[in-house]
């Protein structure tokens, strides 16, 4: 270590600008702050030993300096910046129709520009390993360029002393010099202290000081954006982390996925409320819409907890935890997992009846059989003998190119495909028959008997995510410390003011890290009546 | 409740007015000339701002009462907000730094705001599920006033490139600021070609294919881009000099790309209209105007602006929707476009605040960035809700 010994007789370490005792220039550092030859000192860091700015021998210094510059700091940002908005510019694989491709729909919607987006990872941008990538960069650059400036910056303001050297009075942005023998320090000094800086004396020099806590605000914040980034990190730990989802029918109880097997849940009812349509308010605007404007969507529901251990296969023994509504912005909350009213499916099939008659008869009847279509059986046997084999079952039925397809297990649109086979004739030849919703196909084209649909039964559905996260205290812990050390850093500003009493008068000087108005209009209440002259603000823009 | 709604829509005119009148007595504040008092005038101005501001708010609590919830939940409403909200920062403004100039920006600006807004359905909307929560009050609210906060920093960098770019020759620099006043131009042209046609009550109706199926498209402008392979049904009506192209899909696509067309050429006869009868560029007119500005001052006005504005904004668009949407959506994140938008919002932000620690990045190129920044905002309360439109399709 080169250390410098200033002529105040203050020792500060390599690469010092400004000498923290004193503020008299460095000579041989001056280009460190970019000082050579500019009028004005650069006030940044107070001049202290920044590891950036002194070492650049080795492979870690040279990264060190590369994360710590500002310069870098700000293009990681644009990047990102510029790269978020490119991925709103087409919606996000998660956002594109349920079901389809990304690997075409991009092409398939927005043409060329949809197939370079795609390729280029665009379409799953905020999951990307490049955009994890420049995150975890700014990350590293925030905690680097705060380290180098907090410490020397912590130490110099530590170690400032009332009494400055001349160079740097004369170089400060606000300075001036009186000439009188008439001045008043004791009253500026109470001035000062009225304006509430905590003011200190050396040799009679004053030195006026206020909010200097401002000045850690920057480094509070950046400990709340790594904070929040380390949370956000968190949800990998799958221990943290439950995010599941469950769909319950009305009626039913379900065990509640994600809670291995602990937890229970019944929906009483789901209820789908909407807006009047002859409400006087919002007659208008439900007529504009077109359609009916939702204005509730519940889930009734209760929560119960498994007593028994879990044997797989046994019926689960159940204790009530709570009874519980689940509205959107208003999720059930028991022990560390919440459930939100995510998703529904009005009017599901819940039973369907079937007859067996004759192909040409309505009115005919070898006798019904319900399909439970949670729980279809494989064959029914009729009252009259007949026996009905379920060849089949699409819940939810489409057909894809000519072929029945069922598109989810979820019974919105039940199809089946029936075997039919007379009494006794249970190894002969079925009769082959295809029954739907509002479809109905002989198989052969020469069926005598006929499957015909007499009725049926719906319910709704509820779907809700399931959630613990644990991550969670820790994102609003970082979220909190951010905004403690902004407005630290933004709401007040580091103020000093220097007087130092010279042969013939005295000089006075200023500075502040934001907010020059307020500092000049302090001086300037604080000079007043002490036969001070008013400073002058050695940079005004030039026109 | 009609009666409320009622007298909620007069205070808003009423409002509108008093912020014109007060214009021009920030106007006259800032003349050269020595009349007897020129800040009498200005004081004048900020009173009749604040009591603008005050019927402003009448209009939101009424309209509140009316709805039974806060009006903020629909373009018009929200954007009626955010012009309060900037006079609002504009009255903070003035107090902190008592310039007079500020008000000739700021106030025609925030009009414009609120004229821009009452172009969109004003009736009362209901609350969709997601909607009824505290949180949206205390979201949009907090995050319109941030946002309106930072807007500030575009007037005091719009005041600064007028009083400060080179007029006597053609530089990159003279026309991108022509190009901030003709974007000016372009939406007091929508204002005016929406009001007229609104006026006449004109609708021209096309039958044309949406995702296969034949639907009605009624236009309330005539047609310049008719729907892609639309009929025209309506009688009288201008038939499309042509057609949009394919790719816009969705009932509105072709109504808005037509609206954006009269609106683009729309400003383009006013700016030149002003610009032939002013014989020069429109920023080498205004400039004269600005002359009593220190640059020092609005620069500092700026930057204090995004200062002021920055917390606000993150507290309001980020923090407080992140809570609310982990509320509403199980999710306190989403990237949905208008959540990224709000981040690169903090981004840009944050990157001025880092510039402005070093030399250099003062006066004109700050100027410049909060003119960026300010495009920024607009695009996310407009573009995103008019093109790209995710969730938050609401507001
Ligand atoms: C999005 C991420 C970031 C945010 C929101 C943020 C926020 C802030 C804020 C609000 C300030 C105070 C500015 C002022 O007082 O005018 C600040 C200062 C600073 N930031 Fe950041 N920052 C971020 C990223 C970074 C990065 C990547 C670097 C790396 C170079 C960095 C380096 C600094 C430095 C050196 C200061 C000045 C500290 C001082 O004046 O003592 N920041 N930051």
């Amino acid at each position: 270590m080169n250390e410098i010994t200033c002529e105040c007789g203050h020792v500060n370490p390599e690469g010092t600008v400004l000498c923290e005792s004193c503020g008299k220039p460095v000579e041989d550092n001056q280009h460190l702050n970019g000082n050579e030859n500019q009028t004005l000192l650069n006030m940044r860091y107070d001049g202290s030993a920044r590891r950036s700015q002194t070492y650049n021998r080795t492979f870690i210094d040279k990264v060190w300096n590369f994360f710590s510059s500002v310069k870098v700091g700000v293009w990681l940002i644009v990047i990102t910046l510029i790269a978020s908005a490119i991925g709103t510019l087409l919606p996000q694989e998660m956002y594109i129709p349920p079901g389809s491709d990304a690997s075409t729909h991009y092409r398939d919607q927005y043409g060329l520009i949809g197939q370079i987006y795609y390729q280029l990872g665009f379409h799953n941008l905020f999951s990307s390993w490049w955009y994890m990538l420049l995150l975890a960069l700014i990350g590293i650059s925030i905690i680097i360029a705060s380290l180098d400036r907090f410490i020397p910056l912590y130490k110099t303001l530590k170690t400032q002393k009332p009494k400055r050297h001349d160079q740097f009075m004369k170089k400060q942005r606000i300075f001036g010099k009186t000439e009188s023998d008439s001045i008043d320090m004791h009253l500026m000094k109470e001035n000062l202290k009225k304006n509430r800086y905590k003011v200190t004396e050396e040799d009679g020099s004053l030195f006026a000081e206020k909010n200097r806590f401002s000045r850690w605000g920057p480094y509070v914040n950046h400990i709340g954006l790594i904070v929040f980034l380390l949370g956000t990190l968190l949800r990998f730990v799958p221990a943290l982390y439950v995010d599941e989802f469950v769909w319950v029918r009305e009626g039913e109880t379900k065990m509640i996925t994600g809670t291995e097997g602990q937890y229970y849940i019944k929906n009483e009812d789901f209820i789908l409320e909407n807006y009047d349509e002859n409400d006087e308010r919002f007659q208008e605007a439900i007529m504009r819409n077109g359609q009916p404007v939702p204005k509730t969507y519940q889930t009734n529901a209760v929560i119960y907890e498994r007593t028994d251990d879990i044997v797989v296969g046994k019926d689960p023994e159940l204790k009530e935890v709570k009874e519980a509504e689940a509205r959107v912005n208003h999720p059930i909350k028991f022990e560390n997992y919440t459930l939100y009213q995510a998703s529904y499916q009005q009017n599901e099939f819940n039973e369907m009846t079937f007859k067996l008659h004759d192909m040409d008869d309505e009115d005919s009847s070898y006798g019904e059989f319900t399909i439970d279509l949670d729980d279809p059986e494989t064959e029914y046997e009729l009252d009259s003998g007949h026996v009905v084999v379920l060849g089949s079952y699409f819940p939810e039925y489409e057909l894809d190119d000519g072929e029945p397809v069922s598109v989810s297990k979820y019974p919105r649109n039940p199809a089946f495909v029936f075997n039919v086979y007379p009494p006794g004739e249970s190894d002969g030849e079925p009769e082959v028959s295809f029954a739907g919703i509002g479809a109905n196909v002989d198989g052969s084209g020469e069926n005598e008997f006929k499957v015909g649909l007499v009725d049926f039964d719906v319910r709704d559905v509820t779907g809700l995510t399931v959630r613990k996260d644990y991550t969670l205290p820790f994102i609003a812990l970082g979220g909190a410390i951010f905004m403690i050390g902004v407005i630290q850093g933004m709401y007040w500003n580091h103020r000093r003011i220097w007087v130092k009493p010279k042969d013939n008068g005295v000089w006075i000087a200023g500075h502040t890290n934001k907010n020059w108005v307020a500092l000049k209009r302090e001086i300037e209440k604080s000079t007043k009546g002490t036969g001070i002259e008013t400073p002058v603000d050695q940079q005004e823009l030039k026109d | 409740m009609g009666d409320l709604s009622a007298i909620s829509s007069n205070l808003l005119y009423a409002a509108f007015v008093i912020y014109l009148v007060a214009t021009f007595f920030f106007a006259g504040a800032i003349r050269d000339k020595k009349t007897t008092s020129p800040d009498r005038v200005g004081k004048i101005g900020i009173i009749l701002s604040i009591v603008g501001f005050l019927t402003q708010l009448g209009y939101f609590f009424t309209r509140w009462g009316a709805a039974g919830h806060a009006p903020v939940s629909n373009l018009f409403e929200f954007i009626t907000f955010f012009g309060m909200m900037l006079v609002f920062a504009f009255i903070i403004m003035y107090f902190i730094y008592r310039i007079n100039v500020l008000g000739v920006i700021a106030l025609p600006v925030a009009l414009l705001i609120i004229a821009f807004a009452s172009m969109f359905p004003t009736e009362i909307s209901p609350l969709v599920p997601s909607l009824q929560s505290h949180w949206l009050y205390i979201h949009v609210t907090t995050a319109a006033l941030g946002q309106a906060i930072l807007s500030i920093s575009f007037v005091a960098g719009l005041i600064f490139l007028i009083r400060q770019v080179d007029q006597n020759k053609k530089t990159k620099q003279t026309f991108w600021l022509e190009f901030v006043i003709y974007m000016v131009a372009t939406t007091l042209a929508f204002i005016i070609i929406s009001s007229v046609f609104s006026a006449f009550n004109y609708e021209a109706s096309f039958e044309a294919p949406v995702e296969g199926q034949p639907v009605e498209i009624t236009y309330e402008m005539p047609a310049i881009a008719g729907p892609f392979e639309g009929e025209l049904i309506s009688d009288g009506a201008m038939s499309p000099l042509f057609q949009a192209p394919e790719w816009m899909r969705g009932v509105d696509a072709a109504i808005k790309f037509n609206t954006m067309i009269w609106s683009i050429l729309g400003g383009l006869v006013l700016y030149w209209l002003v610009r032939l009868v002013l014989r020069k560029r429109i920023g080498s007119a205004l400039q004269p105007l600005l002359r009593k500005a220190n640059p020092e001052i609005v620069d500092e006005v700026g930057y204090r602006a995004v200062a002021i504005g920055f917390p606000i904004f993150t507290l309001g668009a980020l923090i407080f929707a992140m809570i609310w949407a982990q509320q509403a959506w199980d999710r306190f994140w989403g990237w949905d476009p208008k959540e990224v938008w709000a981040l690169i919002t903090f981004f840009f932000y944050a990157a001025y605040l880092h510039l402005r620690l070093s030399r250099g990045w003062q006066g004109t190129k700050s100027a410049w960035l909060a003119v960026g920044g300010f495009a920024i905002i607009m695009f996310n309360l407009l573009a995103v809700n008019l093109i790209i439109s995710g969730l938050h399709s609401y507001a």
